[in-house]
């Protein structure tokens, strides 16, 4: 081994330790377990488990009491029921398994009509549009539905919900 | 690892069932019949028809997914606002137009004659071979025969007289065609209905064949059947066409949608008219 291959495989260390220390884990970098569990946080900043609920019940963040009930909350009106309820869905799966469901949920349930939440490349999808507005995508703002860090959020508080 | 993850996948189906069943009170109205003015009774559930190969056990109008008030309203035509677009419509039909000097009743005549059953089968394949809704067929009689400017997809005037139209079908049962020169139209709208649009990827079948009698946030999904249209909407406080319901559905999904009097809107409306085979003609409906 000589010095030169030495200070390469430093140099590319130390890259990778700025990377995770500072960027976030971009969607096609994601690394899974078993194709349906992302065991490493996809920022590595804790997620907050109060900025979650807001995630969950916000239209335009992830509208997930769209689909889903959830009786921990009973003050949100209008809570769907296409997706199965909320309760005891900390218990059901582990933190790694809810990243996976939250980023793809496709993974887990092939088929299913969950909406992917962090996915941002526009070629895997069928006329993608702009937000909804009814119009073509725009390469430039076409983005993930959700942000990493509300990932990690949503997680956080899907954690806490064990009780049936 | 496996086993682990199909006995998750197994209590989550579990899950499933239980919400299943818990909506089982949002389901169709089981017994509510529509009859208009004490009269006219609507037919609002039927057995799909061949061509939909199992898809649905029933198919159901519209009309029994939607509250107890909105459904007394289609009742009553006094009540039913869309019936002030019938009114206007039937005004339009006797008044003539365009460089020609003609209205459409001078060439038709009375319209509960000669529009009867129109409506029920539309949209309908043209003597050229082209497939064309029933807003094509006023368009084309108003630029060719009586020398006026197109109506606009979706404008007031143009629901106005399809409305007009719709009504004297109403209470026939819907009657498209979609074989012979309509099949190669029928699939285009077949593949369509069953595409999952947008970066929300959902069909029409996701919201309204998988899930109907779902609710999703306040909306409490129907079988999106086009048997009431055009169909006066409480939330656009107008008369809607079919094309402007496509046109929402799709933008929804977060999907670039198609213009309305595309001809992909005119496939899709073929296609869904075909799901309704079995109903009646309710033109014209109000929904929420
Ligand atoms: C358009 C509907 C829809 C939306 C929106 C949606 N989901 Fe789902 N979700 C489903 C369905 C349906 C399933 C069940 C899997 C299947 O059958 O496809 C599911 C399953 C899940 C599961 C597994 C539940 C269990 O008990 O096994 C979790 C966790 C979940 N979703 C979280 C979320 C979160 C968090 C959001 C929002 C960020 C969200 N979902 C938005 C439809 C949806
Ligand atoms: C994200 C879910 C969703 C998708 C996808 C969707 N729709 Fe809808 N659609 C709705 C909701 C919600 C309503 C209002 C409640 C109802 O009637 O179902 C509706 C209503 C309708 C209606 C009016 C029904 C009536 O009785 O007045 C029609 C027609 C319709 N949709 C057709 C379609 C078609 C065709 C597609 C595909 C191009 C489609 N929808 C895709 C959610 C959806």
């Amino acid at each position: 081994m000589n010095s030169r291959f030495i200070s390469a495989a430093l140099a590319t260390a130390m890259v990778v330790m700025g990377a995770s220390a500072s960027a976030e884990i971009k969607p096609a970098d994601v690394v899974w377990e078993d194709e349906i569990a992302i065991p490493a946080s996809l920022t590595g900043v804790p997620g907050d488990p109060a900025e979650g609920m807001k995630v969950l019940t916000s239209r335009s963040l992830g509208n997930c009491v769209a689909c889903h009930e959830n009786s921990a909350m009973p003050d949100v009106p209008f809570q769907g029921n296409v997706g199965p309820t909320f309760d005891g869905v900390g218990a059901r799966w582990s933190e790694a398994e809810l990243r996976g469901i939250v980023a793809n949920a496709k993974n887990t349930f092939p088929g299913s009509v969950m909406p992917v939440f962090y996915n941002d490349d526009p070629a895997d999808y069928i006329r993608p549009g702009n937000a909804y507005t009814a119009k073509a995508y725009d390469p430039e703002t076409f983005s993930t539905l959700l942000t990493a860090q509300q990932i990690e959020d949503v997680v956080a508080y899907l954690t806490t919900l064990t009780e049936y | 690892m496996k086993t682990l993850t199909l006995s998750k996948l197994l209590a989550s189906a579990a899950m499933c069932a239980v919400a299943l069943s818990g909506a089982a009170t949002a389901q169709p109205h089981p017994d509510a019949e529509l009859i208009i003015e004490g009269e006219l009774q609507l037919k609002v559930r039927s057995e799909p028809a061949a061509h939909m190969d199992g898809a649905v056990p029933e198919i159901y109008s519209g009309w029994l997914f939607r509250a107890d008030e909105t459904r007394a309203l289609q009742m009553d035509d006094f009540e039913n606002p869309a019936m002030l677009g019938v009114e206007d419509g039937e005004a339009m039909w006797n008044t003539a137009e365009g460089a020609a000097g003609q209205s459409c009743a001078d060439c038709h005549g009375d319209a509960a004659e000669s529009m009867k059953g129109v409506r029920a089968a539309m949209p309908k394949v043209n003597a050229d071979g082209v497939l064309w809704s029933t807003e094509d067929y006023i368009n084309n009689c108003r630029t060719e025969r009586m020398e006026a400017d197109a109506l606009k997809w979706n404008s007031g005037p143009l629901n106005n007289m399809v409305a007009y139209i719709s009504v004297q079908s109403r209470g026939m049962p819907v009657a498209v065609q979609i074989d012979g020169e309509a099949e190669p139209y029928w699939e285009r709208g077949k593949e369509m209905y069953y595409t999952r649009y947008g970066q929300l990827e959902l069909s029409c079948a996701s919201c309204h064949e998988e899930n109907y009698g779902m609710n999703i946030r306040a909306d409490h999904l129907s079988q999106g059947q086009i048997n009431g249209f055009p169909t006066y909407r409480l939330k656009q406080a107008k008369l809607i066409s079919t094309h402007n319901r496509f046109r929402g559905c799709i933008r929804d999904t977060r999907a670039e949608s198609f213009p309305m009097g595309s001809d992909e809107f005119r496939a899709l409306e073929l296609y869904v008219a075909s799901r309704g085979l079995g109903l009646d003609v309710e033109g014209v409906a109000v929904r929420n």
